[in-house]
Order: structure tokens, then C-alpha cells, then sequence
């Protein structure tokens, strides 16, 4: 077949005790906007940084527009037509946009000639932007817009992007995904690697699954069910999270009035945070990152205590207690990050079972620790949880992110909290993982305990909440039973598309003209 | 063509275990590369720094001893400094809490005199520590209080400590039968319930160095079986993971600051009441500075710090002798301490970093 833009042919990576890409063929046709669909750890980065140049495969080829293509680095993939918008931005808060995305260019213009281009291309794809604009001012949807149009100065054949609407509200996905049609419309193939099966069912046309390094199946997304995909992905039946609607108890958290200023420049100040939380009650906070999630965990666990009379625990005001104080009333946080926040990298799961244990488990009398009592909680956490690592003197950077993330809520869940918050539970980590915490708050949930979720995951918040509500730029809004909420109503509660400039029809018009 | 650092993805334990070795091996090659350049003979003086002090049949009785006696000092400042700089608590001035913990202990002492008792020398203990103690908490409160950067106020404090040495040793602390000359009385020779003798004769064992074992020990017991050992780790490794777990950054700082200081104006005080015997002018003689060296010689690990202690006592009497017969001057020794940190700083990029040669490709 001629008529493939890209084609992989039994591509093989290995990396010492995985093989990450096990004789992966599959072909991206031109137009077409492809998904790329696997679990943590299925070999979709390793896959990707192949085509992009980072990674030498061991064994196989590819062929780009019928001749073999083997870019020895980025700047190769990108002179052929290759480029990518990464999950993780690269760009300098303090720099323009103009600045940053001449950073990224193998030859940049002038900046006045440059300024002129990006307006020009990201009108033209309905991304507007000010080149002038400080970055570190943008929201996450306009940092990404940055990003895209950094690729399509290039004149890309084949745009690569890894999970780019974790970041965006429903209605920021919606503007990318017109801009996406509309490239794929005029020509440019599109790989797009997700774990939001809706997303890919309502974008992709064409669907690769991996499972273990292994193409496992071919498909048009379009005529299958979610659960198909995850199933595929997974390879196995799904548990989905179930709950009997419980009725809700007293109130065991109640937060009024809560503001602190923003811990450092580019941080959110939280505004006003008002919200009761009910025994056997889970609260869903939705929300775009970086509007005030991380700062709203850390008033919460007791890392930046707040001012009197702001948050109670059964009636007690415990906003000047420290996090070991709030522990031992009850009051249990997991935070986002999992490496160096959550858990210390390079100590042992052990020591990281100490981390938050102490208090609860009693892991020390008078300051001395007993490693044995730590080292059984531990293993009592490992295998609850059923987290996979040769043991508890295992480091926890070692882990994988679901490995981890399982042991981190499993380390809070065991103490049996009263009231539980964590945020983003499921962020990276693999659908059965993924789904295993879920069960595991709600299961929490039913033995009385309240539990506030802080996720952007919106279906995972569908899911599993009994209230919803929503953090923008600090504030939060107004809170809703969770039934019966339309993703539109929920877009809007995040913020609608944050006052981001909507195309211009008559421009895109023009353009197409 | 250019150099470029990279990260090891995992830097071995092996590699991190022997860097202090390398750096030992490094620092003789280069340092007998600066004595051939002095015109000395460098396997000579190799040799004289670090194998003589044990085995010449002349000096070998003489130095000997004087091991312990170097190495006490530095140990158990080490081991002070270790926790601090485990939690990234950065204090360079224990030289000055070395020196006022031996002033304030002095001090103590003197105000007895000539009363003989049991208690005196205790009492002086415990006030050298607590001199030493309060230097530290200057940094410390400032630190946290204001936000100050505790390495600054920690090292400008070190020369305030040098003038308030001076000043005693010629002013209120000076031996009024000393015919006008500055210094105080001298606790070794002339006050027996004050001074810090040798506990086993021809060994150089005083009671610093029964200190120094002891704080190797406590610290040992500290680091692995106490939640503030822990505290530290975790607050040296992971800054955000310790606020999570709880720990208090204002007692961090107080309580390794202020074990720090305790144990500096500890040695202070051994070392004024025994070695040194008396408070003079230069009484500070760079322990405080060489410790530093010590404790990351020995990996902020208390074994380790012994042994780095060891070592770095063997090349103080060493470099001594090497004085004494091939006539070195004092800086060349002093170069040649330095080179040792430099080297295990150096070896230490190597351990965590490859060296990747990167040449322009064509684009």
C-alpha cells in the first residue's frame, strides 16, 4: 500500500526486563486522525518517541510517504514532517509567546515576523493568541495552544499528541477538536493518544490498541462501545465503581469563608471556599489544573494552615493544626503528585508507609520508630491494595505511577479515615488500576467516611460523586447533586472556555477560501 | 565538539560508596604533582603525610596519639554539621561555635578557680555546649523568623567569634599572673579539676574522643530508629514530602542548628581544657572549617564520618611532619585538604552524571 502516509512495520524496542514494542505494524493514512489507545505501560510513549525521534527501535522500520524513514533525532522527525505536542508543556512562564515558540523552532524568523505568523496560523485554526502575552498569565488551554501552534508553524504532516485535553474544560475541548477536524480536513494525518475513550470515539476514525508492547487490535472506534475499548485496553472485563446510593450523615467537615493568598508567583489564591461535607458523602470537585487544586489540598491536609474559624472537623476548628494534628482527628490527604509530595522517591515503601502512618498506625512510641510495626503496615497496604513491587523494602520512585498511586491511597484508606480528600486519585494511572481506586473510595465512602475527590477526570467524578462542584481560578461553585448534571452545565461550572477567543467564523472561512 | 553533563538514570550504590576512595587516590596524585612542583620528592611526601605519622619509628610514638587527639574535634563537629546538611540546613559557622563554646566554657571554668571539685569540669561541659548551642541559634531564629539565609549569618558570625576570641583572651579572660602577656590561665597545666587529660596514657584518649564515640553512636541511633532522624531524611530528599508527612521545618532547623553548635562548642571546650590548654588569641584553628570536609567525606553517614575523620586527622599531623622535614609550607597543606573536597565534590558529578561528548550534527 502506497497510500499511507506513515507506515510501521514490525517495530521492536526492548529495554532491559520489558519489551516496550513487540512487532507493532500498523498505518496512518493521510487525513486521518488515528488514536493510539493503551494502558500505562502498554508501549504508547516508547511507540511515539520512535516516530518523534527520541528512541532507536531494535528491530523493524517505518516508512514515511512510501520511503524508509529513520529520524536519528527530534530535529530530523521534524524536518520530515513529524511534530508533537507533549503532555507535559515545555514552555517558560516568563517568557512571551512569541519567545517561547521561537525557542522551540530549528530556525526562527524575527520576532516581528514571527508575531505575524502565529497570529496569522492560530486564527486561522481557531486557536487565537497574542503573541506578546506572557506565558506565565495564560491558562492551561492557552499554554496548549501555544504548543500547537509552535507544530503547525512547521507545516506538519503528521501531528502527534499525547493526552492533550487532560488540561482543557468540555468547552476548550470542543475549540481543539475543530481545530483538529479542520488539519485533518486539509490533509495532515493526526495520532492522538488518549485514555478518554469518548473523546476517541467521537474524534478518531481509525483506532491501534496496545496492550503489553502488542498491537492487540485494529478498529474503527466509532462503532464501538467505551467499555469495547477499555476491555480491549485492559483485556480483560471491567469493574465498573458501584455504590449503594447511601443516605448521608452529619456533617463532618465543613469549610466556610476559606481564603489564603497564592503560596508563590504563579500560584492560585483560594477565594471564599465554602462547602459542608457529610458522613458517607463523596464530593466531587471538578476543575481545570492550576485553579487552585494543589493549594486547596494543602489548606486541607494542614501544609499551609489557614486562618481561625475557616475549616472544622466535627464542629472543631482545626485550621491552625498541623498535618499530624489533623491526622489524628481523622483528617486524611493525598495529594496530586505522587514522586516527592505523596511519597519520597528514593526512600523505601516502608518509610513511606511511616510517611503519613505514624500517627494512626502508631508506628512510634516517644519518637523511636519501630520498623517492624511500619514494615507490617506496609505489607498490609501492598496486599490490600494489591500493589505490584517485589516487596516492602522497595524504593517507592521505583514504582510504576498506578503501583504508586495504589499504595498511596491504600496507605491512607487503611488508617480509616473520617474524612478523606485526595487529588486526582486516577491521574496516569492504568483503567483497571484505575477503577480498583475508585471502588476503593467508594467503598470508603460506605463505611461512613466522607471523602472530597479532586479530579479533572469528569467522568471519574460522574461516577463516584454524590455532589458536584468545581474550582475556577480559586473559586468554587455553587455545589450540585452530581445526578442529572449535563456535561454542558458542568463545562460552565469549570469556567465555559475561560473567556478564550472563539474563532473567528469569517476567518476560518477565508482561510479555507 | 562540546561537553555535555547528563544524568545517570540510576547512579549504582557501588560507584557512590567509592567515590571518597577516588577522591583520596586523586587528591595524593594531584597533591604530589603541587609538592614535586615545590621541589619536594611527591612519593616522599605522599608518604610523610600519610604514613609516617603511623610508622615512623621516631615520630610514630609522638603522632600516634595525636590522631585522636585531631580527629576528636572534627568527628563530633562532623556529626553536628551531618544533620543539618542532611535536611539541606546548610551551617558553616560551626568554627565560631566551636570558639565561643570554648570561651563561654572557659569562662565557667575560670570563675571557679582555684576551687577544686568533681562538678567544675562537668559544669564546663555543659556551658561550652550551651555557648555553642546559643551561637547557632543566631542563624537559626533569624533564619526562621526573617527568612535570612542561614550560611551567610552562620559564616559572618565565625569572624564576630574571632574578634570576641580575641578580645577575651587580652581582656577579661587574661591570666592576671600572666606578666601582661594575652591568654587565660592555663586549665591543662595549672588547674587540674578543669583541664581534660589524656585517660589512658600514650593514646591520646581524652574525653573528647569518648564524646566524639558517643556521638557517632547517638547519631547512628538517631538517623535510623528516631522519627527526627527520619524528619531529616525525608526533608533532605523530599522538601514537599516532608510538609505533607508533617514535619515542622522551624524545629528542623532549631534542633539541627542547634545539635550543631552543641557539639561544635563541645569540642571547643575539650579542646581548651586539653590540646590547646588555654583560651589565646589563636585558639580557632579551622576545625570548624575542616569538619565540613569531613562530614561529607564520610557521606554524612557517622560511620563514615569516623572514618573521614580519621583520615583527615592523619593528614593534619602529616602534613605537619611534612613541614617539619621537607619543609612545606603550611598553605601547601592546607591546599592539599582542600583538594580532597574538591575531588570528592568532582568524583561525586561522575557518580551521578556521564560525560557526553556532543558534536554539531549537520542539520
Amino acid at each position: 500500500m502506497t497510500d499511507a502516509l506513515l507506515t510501521l512495520e514490525g517495530l521492536t524496542k526492548a529495554y532491559p526486563g520489558v519489551v516496550a514494542n513487540d512487532d507493532v505494524s500498523f498505518q496512518i493514512k493521510p487525513g486521518e486522525v488515528h488514536a493510539l489507545l493503551g494502558e500505562n505501560g502498554a508501549g504508547k510513549s516508547t511507540l511515539v518517541k520512535t516516530i518523534y525521534g527520541l528512541v532507536k527501535p531494535d528491530a523493524g522500520r517505518m516508512l514515511l510517504n512510501g520511503t524508509p524513514f529513520a529520524p536519528a533525532n527530534p530535529r530530523a522527525a521534524r524536518a520530515a514532517g513529524v511534530a508533537m505536542v507533549f503532555q507535559h508543556f515545555s514552555l517558560f512562564d516568563a517568557l512571551s509567546v512569541a519567545e517561547n515558540v521561537a525557542l522551540g523552532m530549528d530556525d526562527p524568523p524575527g520576532q516581528r515576523q514571527l508575531g505575524a505568523r502565529i497570529r496569522e496560523v492560530s486564527e486561522a485554526y481557531g486557536l487565537p493568541l497574542d503573541p506578546d502575552r506572557t506565558v506565565g498569565d495564560l491558562s492551561a488551554g492557552e499554554r496548549q495552544r501555544v504548543e500547537i501552534v509552535r507544530c503547525l508553524l512547521q507545516n506538519p504532516k503528521l501531528l502527534i499528541m499525547d493526552e492533550p485535553t487532560s488540561v482543557l474544560t468540555p468547552q476548550e475541548v470542543q475549540i481543539l477538536f475543530t481545530t483538529l477536524r479542520k488539519l485533518a480536513a486539509e490533509g495532515t494525518s493526526i495520532l492522538y493518544i488518549s485514555h478518554k475513550l469518548e473523546e476517541i470515539r467521537n474524534l478518531c476514525e481509525d483506532a491501534t490498541v496496545l496492550r503489553l508492547g502488542r498491537v492487540v487490535a485494529t478498529c474503527d472506534p466509532r462503532e464501538k462501545t467505551a467499555r469495547d475499548l477499555a476491555e480491549m485496553m485492559v483485556g480483560s472485563v471491567l469493574h465498573q465503581p458501584e455504590r449503594e446510593g447511601g443516605e448521608s450523615g452529619e456533617v463532618l467537615l465543613e469549610v466556610t469563608g476559606l481564603s489564603l493568598p497564592a503560596p508563590s508567583d504563579f500560584g492560585t489564591p483560594l477565594r471564599e471556599i465554602g462547602f459542608t461535607l457529610r458522613a458517607g458523602e463523596v464530593l466531587g470537585i471538578g476543575g481545570v489544573a492550576g485553579n487552585g487544586q494543589d493549594e486547596l489540598l494543602a489548606a486541607l491536609s494542614g501544609e499551609r494552615p489557614a486562618p481561625p474559624g475557616m475549616i472544622s472537623l466535627r464542629g472543631r476548628d482545626v485550621g491552625r493544626l498541623r498535618p499530624t494534628a489533623r491526622r489524628a482527628l481523622g483528617l486524611l490527604a493525598a495529594p496530586e503528585e505522587r514522586l516527592g509530595h505523596a511519597a519520597a522517591p528514593e526512600m523505601s515503601l516502608t518509610e513511606n508507609a511511616l510517611l503519613t502512618g505514624d500517627v494512626r498506625e502508631r508506628l512510634s512510641t516517644r519518637g523511636f520508630i519501630h520498623w517492624g510495626k511500619a514494615r507490617d503496615f506496609a505489607t498490609r497496604v501492598i496486599e490490600r491494595f494489591d500493589v505490584r513491587t517485589p516487596g516492602a523494602e522497595t524504593a517507592a520512585g521505583a514504582l510504576s505511577g498506578g503501583n504508586l498511586q495504589k499504595f498511596v491511597i491504600g496507605r491512607e484508606i487503611l488508617q480509616k479515615p473520617d474524612v478523606f480528600v485526595v487529588n486526582q486519585p486516577t491521574w496516569g494511572v492504568d483503567a483497571s488500576a484505575a477503577a480498583a481506586i475508585r471502588q476503593a473510595l467508594l467503598d470508603l465512602a460506605e463505611t461512613g467516611a466522607g471523602v472530597v475527590v479532586i479530579s479533572q477526570d469528569l467522568d471519574e467524578l460522574m461516577d463516584i460523586a454524590d455532589h458536584f462542584t468545581a474550582l475556577n481560578e480559586g473559586r468554587l461553585a455553587p455545589i450540585r447533586p452530581a445526578r442529572g448534571l449535563t456535561i454542558e452545565e458542568v463545562g460552565l461550572m469549570m469556567g465555559g472556555a475561560h473567556d478564550m477567543d472563539v474563532a473567528d467564523e469569517n476567518a476560518i472561512a477565508e482561510v479555507q477560501a | 565538539m562540546r561537553f555535555a553533563l547528563e544524568k545517570r538514570p540510576a547512579p549504582s550504590r557501588l560507584m557512590l560508596g567509592l567515590t571518597p576512595l577516588f577522591a583520596v587516590i586523586a587528591t595524593m596524585l594531584a597533591g604530589g604533582v603541587m609538592f614535586w612542583a615545590l621541589g619536594a620528592n611527591p612519593v616522599e611526601a605522599i608518604r610523610t603525610i600519610f604514613l609516617d605519622p603511623l610508622f615512623d619509628p621516631t615520630f610514630g610514638a609522638y603522632s600516634r596519639p595525636q590522631l585522636l587527639v585531631k580527629a576528636a574535634p572534627l568527628i563530633l563537629i562532623a556529626i553536628g554539621l551531618s544533620l543539618g546538611f542532611k535536611a539541606g540546613i546548610w551551617n558553616i559557622g560551626a568554627e565560631g561555635q566551636y570558639i565561643i563554646g570554648a570561651v563561654v566554657g572557659a569562662a565557667v571554668g575560670l570563675a571557679f578557680y582555684p576551687t577544686e571539685s568533681r562538678l567544675i569540669f562537668p559544669a564546663m561541659v555543659i556551658a561550652g555546649a550551651l555557648g555553642g548551642w546559643a551561637w547557632a541559634m543566631i542563624p537559626a531564629i533569624l533564619k526562621t523568623r526573617l527568612g535570612t539565609n542561614e550560611i551567610l549569618v552562620s559564616l559572618m558570625l565565625v569572624y564576630v567569634a574571632e574578634n570576641i576570641l580575641a578580645s577575651v583572651a587580652s581582656g577579661v579572660l587574661k591570666n592576671p599572673e600572666g606578666r601582661g602577656f594575652p591568654g587565660s590561665r592555663n586549665f591543662a597545666r595549672d588547674y587540674p579539676a578543669a583541664s581534660n587529660l589524656e585517660l589512658l596514657p600514650g593514646t591520646g584518649m581524652h574525653w573528647g574522643v569518648v564524646a566524639a564515640f558517643i556521638a557517632v553512636i547517638a547519631a547512628y541511633v538517631l538517623m535510623t530508629r528516631h522519627k527526627m532522624g527520619f524528619s531529616i531524611r525525608l526533608t533532605g530528599e523530599a522538601p514537599r514530602a516532608a510538609r505533607f508527612a508533617g514535619v515542622n521545618p522551624t524545629r528542623l532547623v532549631v534542633f539541627s542548628l542547634g545539635m550543631a553548635g552543641a557539639l561544635a562548642g563541645m569540642a571547643g571546650l575539650f579542646e581548651v581544657t586539653g590540646p590547646a590548654g588555654q583560651i589565646s588569641i589563636d585558639f580557632g584553628s579551622g576545625y570548624g572549617f575542616t569538619a565540613i570536609i569531613v562530614a561529607f567525606l564520610g557521606r554524612l553517614h557517622p560511620v563514615g564520618i569516623l572514618l573521614a575523620g580519621l583520615l583527615m586527622a592523619l593528614t593534619y599531623i602529616g602534613g605537619e611532619l611534612a613541614q617539619l622535614m621537607l619543609g612545606m609550607p603550611a598553605a601547601a597543606i592546607q591546599l592539599f585538604q582542600g583538594m580532597l573536597l574538591f575531588f570528592l565534590l568532582a568524583m561525586d558529578v561522575f557518580a551521578n552524571y556521564r560525560i557526553r561528548i556532543k558534536t554539531r550534527e549537520a542539520a
